[in-house]
C-alpha cells in the first residue's frame, strides 16, 4: 500500500501510472508526483510557477 | 513508419498521457525527457537526443520551453513546436505584433513601460479595459479594470511586487464578447477540432471552469486559423478567438496547447490527429525532399 508523504493516508493508485504524473491525495489534497512506478514512489509535487501554462 | 519520439516534459498531465498512449499503441518508441533532470550545453545535452527522430515539446514552463527548443535547434534535432513559434507565442506582445503584421484581426493593444504611461493608455481606451501579464497562461493575473482607482491599484501592485516582466504594461481593449470564446486546435494551420468555452465570468478559460461545447469549424474560422498559425510560425497550436460585431478577433495563440477539455468535448480523436501530424513531421525531418507535411 502506498501512503501520502504529507498526511500518511493510504492511497489507491491506478494501473497506468506514468513517471511525472501528478495525483491528489484524497485525504489532505496535497499534489503528489509519481517519481517511480515499480514500485510506486511519490514525492510532494512542485508548487505552481508563474510561467506554467500552455 | 515507426519513429523514436522524444517528449520533453516537466509534468505529465492528462494531455501527455493521451499522447503517450496513442504513440505507444502505434508501436512508436517514446523517450520521455524530464527537463528538470538534465543539463543543456553548447555542444550537447546530458540526454541522447540523436536517438530521437523528432522531439515534441510539452514542457509546462514557458522558460523551459523557450530554452530547450532553442538548444535542440542548435543540436540539429527536429523539434516541434520550434523555438521561433515558442518565442512568439510565449510573449503576448510578440503575439500581438505578429498577428497584426499578418493582417489577422486582434484586439487593440498598447504597451507602456511606466505606471504613468500605462495610465495614459488605459484612460485613452476608457473603461472597462484589460491589463494582462506578457507571460502567463490559464487566465492568471488578468485584470479587467472598471475605473481609475482600480487601474491605479493594479498598476502600482505590478510595479511594486512584480518581476520585471510585470513592468511591461500590456493594456488591451475590453472586447464585449457574448459570454464565450472559441478555442481551435490546429496543426500547421489545419483545424483539428474546436470548442466553445462559455462562462458568466469575463474569463472563459477552460482552466477557469468554463463550460465547453463543440465548435463548428466554418470556412471563415479555418481561414483565420491558417493565417494566425502562419503568423506565429506554425506547429501544433491552440488558437483562441472571440466574436465581435465586426467578426472574429484572435486574442491568443498557445504553443504547448492543452487538449484534455477539447477531447472530452468533441467526437474527433484529438490525440490521434496530433500523432498523425507528428508522424508526418518526423517523415519530413527524415527526408526533407518530401516537402511540407500538413497532416
Amino acid at each position: 500500500m502506498t501512503t501520502c508523504t504529507e498526511c500518511g493516508a493510504d492511497l489507491t493508485l491506478h494501473d497506468d501510472l506514468e513517471v511525472g504524473e501528478i495525483i491528489d491525495c484524497s485525504t489532505c489534497g496535497t499534489e503528489l508526483e509519481i517519481t517511480a512506478v515499480d514500485p510506486p514512489v511519490l514525492e510532494r509535487a512542485p508548487e505552481l510557477d508563474e510561467d506554467w501554462g500552455e | 513508419m515507426i519513429v523514436d519520439v522524444g517528449l520533453l516534459y516537466s509534468r505529465i498531465r492528462k494531455d501527455e498521457k493521451l499522447l503517450l498512449e496513442e504513440l505507444r499503441s502505434r508501436g512508436h518508441e517514446v523517450h520521455k525527457v524530464d527537463v528538470r533532470k538534465h543539463q543543456f550545453g553548447l555542444d550537447g545535452a546530458s540526454v541522447d537526443f540523436d536517438a530521437m527522430d523528432i522531439v515534441l515539446d510539452r514542457t509546462l514552463a514557458t522558460s523551459r520551453s523557450l530554452y530547450t527548443t532553442r538548444f535542440l535547434e542548435a543540436y540539429d534535432v527536429p523539434v516541434v513546436n520550434g523555438p521561433e513559434t515558442a518565442q512568439v507565442c510565449a510573449d503576448k506582445v510578440q503575439t500581438s505584433i505578429a498577428l497584426s503584421q499578418a493582417g489577422v484581426p486582434t484586439p487593440a493593444t498598447q504597451v507602456a513601460f511606466t505606471v504613468e504611461s500605462a495610465m495614459e493608455a488605459i484612460e485613452a481606451f476608457g473603461y472597462p479595459v484589460v491589463v494582462k501579464p506578457v507571460i502567463g497562461s490559464w487566465g492568471r493575473l488578468m485584470a479587467r479594470i472598471e475605473d481609475e482607482h482600480a487601474a491605479e491599484a493594479v498598476l502600482e501592485h505590478k510595479a511594486t511586487l512584480g518581476h520585471y516582466e510585470h513592468k511591461v504594461f500590456y493594456v488591451q481593449e475590453f472586447v464585449e464578447k457574448p459570454g464565450r470564446d472559441l478555442r481551435v486546435l490546429a496543426v500547421d494551420g489545419r483545424p483539428v477540432a474546436g470548442m466553445v468555452r462559455s462562462s458568466d465570468h469575463w474569463l472563459t478559460n477552460a482552466a477557469k471552469g468554463a463550460e465547453t461545447s463543440e465548435l463548428k469549424i466554418t470556412p471563415e474560422i479555418t481561414d483565420l486559423v491558417q493565417r494566425a498559425s502562419a503568423a506565429v510560425g506554425g506547429g501544433l497550436l491552440g488558437i483562441d478567438l472571440m466574436e465581435t460585431e465586426d467578426g472574429y478577433t484572435v486574442h491568443e495563440v498557445n504553443h504547448t496547447v492543452e487538449f484534455k477539455a477539447l477531447t472530452d468535448t468533441v467526437d474527433v480523436d484529438v490525440p490521434a490527429a496530433v500523432v498523425d501530424w507528428l508522424e508526418g513531421k518526423a517523415a519530413q525531418a527524415a527526408d526533407p525532399t518530401q516537402g511540407e507535411v500538413t497532416a
